[in-house]
C-alpha cells in the first residue's frame, strides 16, 4: 500500500533535512503551475507493507497565507482532489522554538488530518539546556510526538513507526473555536472559517453567507491566533522547560561580533570576497574543461557524420549551444554551495540584519544583498537566488537590477578596451590608472543597480506593505547532505528552466552568424580573391580574410551593418556594431568576434595581438578608431546593457513574465545607449 | 512606552499592538499582549532590531517596533 505524506513546518526547522533523510536521493523537484515555488516529492518505505510518497511543502509560519509559499500549502491541504492531498501530515518542529512551531501544528491538526509531530535537532537538547517530555506532550496534543535529529539520525526509525500508525490517529481539534467567539463558531468549523477568512474558494467547502466585515475577520483571526498560543503555552508549561543561562554563551558573543558596526561589515566584506574568489578560481578549471570537451565533441561530430546541413547544425549549432548551458554549471553550483552554507550556518540572517537599513531607501531589503553581490560572478545564479525574498515587489526590483552588477563575462571586454584607451599611468604615485578605471566600472555597476532600484521603486506600486520579520536562527554547523542537495537542485532548475531558451537562442545566433546570401557569403573565397591583393598573403592570412568576409556577409553581419546607423552616434563602425550585437550570445564573444573581423582569428587570440591590431584601426578620416571617446562609450554600453540571452532566459523563468523581462531589456539597453552616446559626443 | 524605546538588554511585556498598521504575521511569530520581549541588539545603523520574544529570536524594523506598546520590566539587567 502507498500513502501520501505532506511535510509541513516553519522555515529553519530542518524540514528539508528530514525530507532528505527519509527519501535519500529518491526525489524530484517540480514547479507549482505558474509560480516559482519548488515542489519536491520523494519516495520512501515506511515498513514492509507500507510505502509512501513524501511531499515537501514550502516552509511557512501559519496557514493564513501571506506569500505564494503559504498559498501553495493551503491549496494542497484543502482540496481532496489535489494530486498531493495527503493521508497524513508530518509537522516538523525544532527543540528551541517549539512554541512558535506548534502554532502551525495546531492549525494543521484542526483541519482534521492525522498528524505526527517530529521535533528536530534533538541533539541540541543538552547544549541548549532544554527538557522535553515527549510522552506527556503527545497526550496533550493528541498526536504522536517523535524527537529526531537529522544530524545524528536519532529518532528516524521511530518517526517511521509513528507514521505507520496513521490510521489510528486522534483527529480531534486542539483549539475549541467557540472559545474565540461562541456565537460565530457554533455552526462554523475550522476549515470553513479558513476559507471564509481567506476570501478564497476551495473545492468541497461551502461558505455560508454571514455579516462579518473585513475588520471583524481580522479581529477574529488575531483572537484565534492568540488563543492558540495560550493553549500551546499551557501545554508547554508542563512538558517543556529551558534553562536560559545555558542557551546563550558563545552564540551571543558571535552575534555581537558578526553584527558589529565595524567588524560585522568587515567580516561580511571578506566573506563575500572569498566567495567570489572561489567562484572565479574554482570554476575556471571545470569551465575550461567543459569548453574543451564540447569543442572536441563538436569537431568529432563534424568529422564523424556525413557532410551536410544536418551535421553542420549538430556540430556547430546544437553541440556548442548545449555547451553554452553546461558551461554555467560550475559557477551556479559553487555559488549555491556558498549560499547554502551561509544559510544553514545561520549567518545569512545576520547579513540581512546588517544590510537592511542601507538597502531600504532603494526599494530593496536586506535580503536583496546576496543576489546583488552574487551578480558580480554571474547574473544567472544571482537572479535565481532572489527567490527567498518574500515581498513580491522587493523580489522583482532585485531581479530587475541584478544584471547591472558587473558579471565576470564582462572582464575580457573591459580589459581589452581599457588597455586600448586608458594610458598606463599611475595616479597619486602608486595607483595604476587602468586598474582604477576597472574599479570604477565595478562601482558603476552597483551604482546603476541602486539607482535603477530607486527608480523602479517609484514606478512599481506597492501592493502590500513592506515589512521585515525574520527569525535569527542559532548558529549551526552546516550539514553536507543539505548543501549538496541545494547545489544539485539549483543546477537542475537552471538547466531545465533556462537551458532550453539558451539553447534555442544560441542555435538561432549560430544560424545567423554562419549563413548568408549565396552570392556573397556563399562565394566568400572567390570574392576575397577578386577583391584583394592576395598573392602575397600566406595560407593562414588568406583563411583569416575569408573568415572575416564571411562574418561580414552573414545574416548577422548584414544585421550588424544594417544596424550601424543606430550605433553611429555612439562612435561604432560596422565592425564594432557586429561585435556588440553578437556579444548578446555571451559577453566574452565580443573579443573573439572582433578578432575574426580584424582577420586575426587563426593566429591566436592573445589579447596583446588584438590590442595591437585594434590600436592601428583607423576611421575613414585617418583618426584612430579606438580613441578615448569610443572606448568610454563602449565601456559604458557594456556596463549598462542587458548582458546576454541567458540572463533574459532566466528572467523569463523566474518572473514568469515576458512583460518584465522585456521592460528590463529595453530599460537597460536604453540606458546603455543614451549614456554611451552622451559620453562619446562629450569626449569627441 | 513603545518597543523601539527599549535599550539593549532591557526586558518588557507587550501590552498592546496597533493592529491597524501591523501584519498578522507579527502575532503569528509570537508577539502579542502578554509576551515578554527583550531587546538584544540594534543593527549598526539603528535599525532593524534583534529581539527575543518569549525566548524566541526575531528581527523587526523600527517602524514596526514603534507600533508595539510595552511595559518595562524593572528588574531589567540585574535579575532574571
Amino acid at each position: 500500500m502507498e500513502i501520501k505524506i505532506a511535510l509541513v513546518g516553519n522555515p529553519n526547522v530542518g524540514k528539508t533535512s528530514v525530507f532528505n533523510k527519509l527519501t535519500g536521493l529518491n526525489q524530484k523537484v517540480g514547479n507549482y503551475p505558474g509560480i516559482t515555488v519548488d515542489r519536491k516529492t520523494g519516495h520512501t518505505k515506511i515498513n514492509d507493507t507500507l510505502k509512501a510518497t513524501l511531499i515537501d511543502l514550502p516552509g511557512i509560519y501559519s496557514l493564513q497565507p501571506a506569500s505564494k509559499d503559504e498559498e501553495v500549502v493551503l491549496e494542497t491541504l484543502f482540496d481532496p482532489d489535489n494530486k498531493y492531498f495527503p493521508d497524513l501530515v508530518v509537522v516538523v518542529a525544532e527543540v528551541e522554538n517549539l512554541k512558535r512551531n506548534l502554532l502551525l501544528f495546531t492549525q494543521i491538526k484542526d483541519l482534521g488530518f492525522p498528524v505526527v509531530l517530529a521535533i528536530n535537532m534533538a541533539d541540541q537538547l543538552t547544549v541548549q539546556g532544554i527538557d522535553i517530555h515527549p510522552r506527556m506532550l503527545s497526550e496533550k496534543l493528541g498526536a504522536e510526538v517523535v524527537l529526531v535529529s537529522t544530524r545524528t539520525g536519532q529518532g528516524l526509525p521511530e518517526l517511521k513507526q509513528a507514521i505507520s500508525r496513521y490510521a489510528q490517529a486522534d483527529t480531534r481539534p486542539v483549539l475549541d473555536l467557540t472559545s474565540v467567539d461562541a456565537d460565530y463558531f457554533r455552526s462554523v468549523d475550522y476549515k470553513t472559517w479558513l476559507s471564509r477568512s481567506q476570501g478564497a474558494h476551495f473545492e468541497g467547502v461551502t461558505v455560508k453567507e454571514d455579516e462579518l466585515t473585513p475588520s471583524d475577520i481580522k479581529r477574529l483571526q488575531q483572537k484565534e491566533t492568540v488563543k492558540r498560543y495560550q493553549v500551546i503555552q499551557n501545554i508547554l508549561k508542563e512538558t517543556y522547560s529551558k534553562d536560559a543561562s545555558k542557551a546563550t554563551g558563545w552564540q551571543a558573543r558571535a552575534d555581537r561580533i558578526l553584527t558589529h558596526r565595524v567588524w560585522g561589515y568587515l567580516i561580511f566584506f571578506v566573506i563575500m570576497l572569498l566567495v567570489f574568489q572561489a567562484i572565479f578560481s574554482w570554476s575556471a578549471i571545470p569551465m575550461d574543461w567543459i569548453d574543451g570537451q564540447f569543442a572536441r565533441l563538436s569537431a568529432w561530430v563534424g568529422a564523424a557524420l556525413p557532410e551536410g546541413k544536418f551535421t553542420e547544425l549538430l556540430a556547430e549549432g546544437v553541440v556548442p549551444g548545449i555547451g553554452g548551458v553546461v558551461i554555467f554549471i560550475p559557477q551556479i553550483a559553487i555559488l549555491f554551495m556558498f549560499i547554502a552554507i551561509l544559510e544553514e550556518s545561520g549567518y545569512m540572517s545576520r547579513v540581512v540584519f546588517l544590510m537592511d537599513k542601507i538597502m531600504r531607501p532603494f526599494g530593496l531589503s536586506g535580503k536583496s544583498v546576496v543576489p546583488l553581490v552574487s551578480g558580480v560572478a554571474c547574473a544567472i545564479p544571482a537572479i535565481m537566488s532572489a527567490r527567498n525574498i518574500e515581498n513580491p515587489r522587493e523580489r522583482l526590483i532585485t531581479m530587475l537590477v541584478t544584471p547591472f552588477a558587473t558579471c565576470s563575462a564582462r572582464i575580457p571586454v573591459y580589459v581589452i578596451i581599457i588597455s586600448l584607451v586608458i594610458p598606463e599611468q599611475t595616479v597619486l604615485g602608486f595607483i595604476g590608472l587602468q586598474g582604477l578605471v576597472m574599479t570604477v566600472m565595478y562601482f558603476l555597476g552597483f551604482l546603476a543597480a541602486l539607482l535603477g532600484a530607486w527608480l523602479l521603486k517609484k514606478v512599481i506600486s506597492a501592493t502590500t506593505r513592506s515589512y521585515l520579520l525574520i527569525e535569527m536562527p542559532p548558529y549551526r554547523r552546516p550539514q553536507i547532505g543539505n548543501v549538496l542537495n541545494t547545489m544539485v537542485e539549483k543546477t537542475r532548475a537552471f538547466v531545465e528552466g533556462a537551458g532550453k531558451i539558451i539553447l534555442a537562442l544560441s542555435i538561432l545566433l549560430w544560424f545567423l552568424g554562419s549563413h548568408g546570401p549565396a552570392d556573397t557569403f556563399g562565394n566568400a573565397e572567390e570574392m576575397v580573391a577578386q577583391n584583394m591583393e592576395v598573392q602575397h598573403l600566406s595560407e593562414e592570412e588568406l583563411q583569416d580574410e575569408v573568415e572575416g568576409y564571411k562574418l561580414r556577409t552573414s545574416y548577422i553581419g548584414m544585421l550588424g551593418s544594417g544596424i550601424e546607423p543606430v550605433f553611429r552616434p555612439l562612435g561604432y563602425d560596422w565592425k564594432v556594431s557586429i561585435a556588440v550585437l553578437t556579444s548578446f550570445a555571451a559577453r566574452e564573444v565580443f573579443v573573439g568576434n572582433l578578432a575574426t573581423l580584424y582577420n586575426i582569428g587563426s593566429q591566436g587570440e592573445e589579447e596583446t595581438r588584438i590590442v595591437e591590431r585594434m590600436a592601428k584601426e583607423r576611421r575613414p578620416d585617418g583618426s584612430p578608431m579606438f580613441d578615448l571617446a569610443t572606448g568610454i562609450s563602449l565601456l559604458l554600453f557594456y556596463a549598462f546593457a542587458m548582458q546576454c540571452i541567458s540572463t533574459v532566459a532566466i528572467m523569463r523563468r523566474e518572473t514568469n513574465s515576458w512583460k518584465w523581462t522585456l521592460i528590463q531589456m529595453v530599460f537597460m539597453t536604453g540606458l546603455a545607449y543614451v549614456s554611451a552616446m552622451l559620453a562619446y559626443n562629450w569626449l569627441k | 512606552m513603545k518597543l523601539h524605546e527599549l535599550k539593549p538588554g532591557q526586558k518588557a511585556v507587550v501590552r498592546h499592538l496597533d493592529m491597524d498598521h501591523l501584519p498578522m504575521k507579527l502575532i503569528e511569530m509570537g508577539c502579542f499582549p502578554g509576551s515578554e520581549v527583550e531587546l538584544i541588539l540594534k543593527a549598526p545603523l539603528g535599525d532593524p532590531y534583534y529581539l527575543r520574544i518569549d525566548g524566541m529570536p526575531l528581527c523587526m524594523r523600527k517602524d514596526m517596533a514603534m507600533q508595539v506598546h510595552v511595559e518595562l520590566l524593572n528588574y531589567g539587567i540585574h535579575g532574571n
